[in-house]
């Protein structure tokens, strides 16, 4: 009987040391100044999104940073007593406000980092989700439906909803969902359009976080689709030079009075894909004649850059294959592979110039390209033709080789038959 | 009247040198005839690429210009810019590579028709040492053009030398003049290459013809049991001249045939900071010892691999090099077959080796 009370005494002994040494394990980990967590952890009632990653948890703002509440203390009644500030969940509207409370005070801010904007609550007050859910709509997105309420990362973070390569996903929770935005009369395809697009497919597929996802366009908190006017702006932001000759083309201000929506009307939005010479001209595929008739000003300004543009493809096309020959065969090719760059460059040039409609200015251009490309080109001539000469030399050598060789042969005969 | 030229010269010189007994020597040098005869060739055309190599060597000497930022810019106007340097510097890759193939023909063909014994030892030293030299010769002039590939070549040499216990640090350091292979590397393999190899080249190579033309031909010992009138000789001069410089035509047309038709590459410029290109591989005559060292398990009999396989390389390089002195101890009924079972098996090793390498 004394034995087996003395091990069941022991067994209990053991047992409370190992669950208390666990909890101490957590305890540990969040240490006494974090009570919520540690409560929530003990009762497995933490919210579907915790992370220890989060940036909050790991600056040391807990979650009576944002819910209040005394985070000293292990007694639920005392820590989230009303003296304690303690705010619970927070309805939507109050959202912007609460992560503004830290957000957009530059003085807290700068602790964390510096550089930062604080304008972001106030960005997303002008933006149509900030607008529509002072009207009332608790469907609009918040700074939870982007950056989560839990598992906030850093946007520079390859695991953050709001990281480059991720925002279209972001986006697409609420924006691909048909049945969720049938009450607004704005499609759902934008996602599908974009992944097949340039721009989706050097975001997503060669992950270049350079090319633009939705923020990119349409702005971060103020998100706002861009204006008629607006769109060569936002496409200008990249494409610089490509808005800088269509804004001072004469076709800005028909396309405006026509409320024509500058680049989307030739290269789509969501749906960009690669351009391609005959998007310019008379042809099939021709952008330029689903305004321009035949016999306009504009046919004509269409079909002489597309021709500009065939003529100096056709003689940089030849370049490149010479360039190919010439490497191949193993003769120089330092000098004919900056001309054929040089002609590329005009090339590209000149496909920007297009948007100046002005086909003296093309000209110009691929005219310079054609001087380098044919250069490229006479330069690989040459050294095919020093090619053909080598070889050549090599049969006058071996021809007075075999003579040579012949006459040996012939006297060593003789020598050897006396 | 060139014929009376001719004979004034030599009377000069016959007056001053006394050159008469040595060319009556040489007039009576004789060279057996036998089904074996075209191996005595192979010494000469290994000779003639050597020849080759000094001449088109020197013409790159007056524009290559040493150094990381210069190398490979001057291989590149050597190339293009230079009046033929195109071809003297495809014939110098292309030769290069055809003497250390000629060598290795004519050692095993010499140690298959067992020249090696006595009273040639010695000539079978030097020629070891030659081989080596010209390995060596093939490792740094590699580097010369600081190309991608040569870097990385280079590299992995150097590493593996650096795996030999105890000295195998030092030659690393002492090969690569640092740590890394640099413009430190460079310097010294282009030392190496021009002056150093070829110096020591040089006293190796006339010490070994000398041999030759002092102790004379080998004769295979099927012919020596002939009796005297059945053996059939030519003289050296002129018809084996002549007929090693019929060869030696040959072989420099296809050396200018192998330069217009497959023109050397200058490649990429070398980066130190650019990783290894995939599948980096020696030269040709280093791809058997390079692909036995990876197919070595990590460890055997507590030893490094890699270690096990230096080791057993430079032991049986050893063995290879001192085969004169120790064949004689084969019971001379066995040494034949032995002799010529062991150089087969040699023979067989380098080659499914260096094949299998570029197979993987």
């Amino acid at each position: 009987m004394r034995k087996s009370a003395l091990i069941f005494f022991c067994i209990t002994l053991a047992l409370l040391f190992v669950t208390t040494a666990a909890q101490s394990q957590e305890k540990t980990e969040f240490g006494a100044d974090d009570q919520c967590i540690v409560c929530h952890l003990e009762i497995d009632f933490l919210p579907a999104d915790f992370s220890n990653a989060d940036i909050h948890l790991q600056k040391g703002l807990s979650c009576a940073g944002c819910h209040g509440g005394d985070v000293m203390s292990d007694d639920v009644e005392i820590a989230k007593r009303a003296e304690a500030k303690f705010t619970g969940i927070p309805t939507k509207k109050d959202i912007a406000g609460m992560c503004g409370k830290c957000h957009s005070d530059i003085s807290f801010m700068r602790k964390y980092q510096p550089r930062i904007s604080v304008d972001q609550a106030r960005q997303y007050k002008q933006s149509v989700h900030g607008q529509k859910l002072a009207q009332g709509d608790t469907k609009v997105a918040d700074c939870s439906s982007c950056h989560t309420a839990h598992s906030i990362l850093s946007a520079t973070d390859a695991r953050s909803t709001i990281y480059s390569l991720n925002v279209p996903k972001t986006c697409t929770k609420c924006h691909g969902d048909q049945a969720y935005m049938a009450d607004y009369n704005i499609p759902t395809t934008q996602y599908d359009e974009y992944v097949e697009s340039v721009h989706g497919k050097a975001l997503l597929e060669k992950q270049d976080v350079g090319a633009p996802a939705c923020n990119d366009c349409h702005g971060n908190h103020g998100a706002m689709p861009p204006g008629i006017v607006s769109i060569s702006h936002v496409c200008g932001a990249c494409h610089v030079n490509n808005q800088d000759f269509f804004s001072k083309s004469k076709m800005a201000n028909e396309f405006a009075d026509a409320d024509l929506h500058a680049c989307e009307e030739c290269h789509g939005v969501h749906d960009i894909k690669n351009t391609f010479d005959d998007m310019v001209g008379t042809g099939e595929t021709s952008t330029c004649t689903e305004c321009h008739g035949e016999g306009e000003t504009g046919y004509q300004v269409a079909q002489q850059i597309r021709s500009h543009l065939g003529d100096l493809v056709a003689v940089y096309d030849s370049a490149s294959i010479l360039l190919k020959n010439v490497e191949h065969v193993g003769m120089d090719v330092l000098d004919m592979s900056y001309a054929v760059k040089d002609a590329k460059q005009s090339l590209t040039q000149a496909r920007t110039l297009v948007h100046t409609f002005d086909s003296e200015l093309v000209q110009t251009k691929t005219e310079e390209g054609k001087t380098s490309a044919r250069h490229a080109l006479h330069l690989g001539n040459a050294e095919m033709e020093e090619l053909r000469f080598r070889r050549f030399g090599f049969g006058v050598a071996t021809f007075f080789m075999t003579i040579v060789l012949a006459a040996l042969y012939f006297k060593i005969k003789d020598i050897e038959k006396e | 009247m060139l014929k009376k030229t001719m004979q004034k010269t030599y009377h000069w010189l016959d007056e001053r040198f006394k050159i008469t007994p040595l060319v009556e020597f040489m007039s009576h040098k004789q060279v057996p005839v036998h089904k074996h005869s075209l191996w005595y060739y192979m010494g000469g055309v290994a000779l003639f690429l050597f020849v080759i190599q000094v001449v088109s060597g020197i013409l790159l000497l007056l524009y290559y210009q040493p150094g990381i930022d210069s190398a490979f810019e001057s291989v590149q106007f050597i190339t293009t810019k230079v009046s033929f340097g195109w071809l003297f510097r495809s014939v110098h890759s292309w030769s290069a590579n055809l003497m250390v193939f000629f060598v290795f023909v004519h050692m095993f063909s010499t140690f298959f028709t067992r020249t090696y014994k006595k009273p040639r030892e010695l000539t079978w030293v030097t020629g070891s040492v030659l081989l080596l030299l010209s390995l060596f010769f093939g490792f740094s002039g590699y580097l010369l053009p600081w190309n991608e590939l040569a870097f990385f070549a280079t590299k992995v040499g150097t590493d593996i030398a650096g795996a030999i216990p105890f000295i195998g640090e030092p030659i690393k350091l002492l090969l690569r003049g640092g740590e890394g292979v640099t413009g430190a590397t460079l310097s010294r393999f282009y030392a190496f290459h021009v002056a150093l190899i070829p110096a020591a080249f040089t006293i190796l190579l006339f010490l070994h013809l000398l041999f030759v033309q002092r102790q004379g031909m080998h004769e295979p010992e099927f012919f020596q049991k002939l009796p005297e009138n059945k053996k059939r000789m030519m003289p050296f001069f002129p018809n084996f001249v002549l007929r090693d410089a019929l060869l030696w035509l040959l072989v420099l047309n296809v050396i200018l045939y192998l330069a217009v038709f497959f023109p050397w590459e200058i490649g990429v410029k070398a980066d130190a900071f650019a990783p290894a290109p995939q599948g980096i591989k020696p030269e040709w005559f280093f791809m058997f010892m390079f692909q036995a060292l990876k197919l070595l398990p990590a460890h055997i009999f507590l030893m490094e691999g890699e270690v096990f396989g230096i080791l057993f390389f430079a032991i049986a390089g050893t063995v290879w090099f001192t085969v004169p002195f120790w064949s004689v101890f084969i019971k001379e009924n066995l040494r034949l077959k032995l002799m010529k079972l062991f150089g087969i098996i040699v023979i067989a090793f380098i080659l499914i080796l260096t094949i299998w390498g570029y197979l993987d």
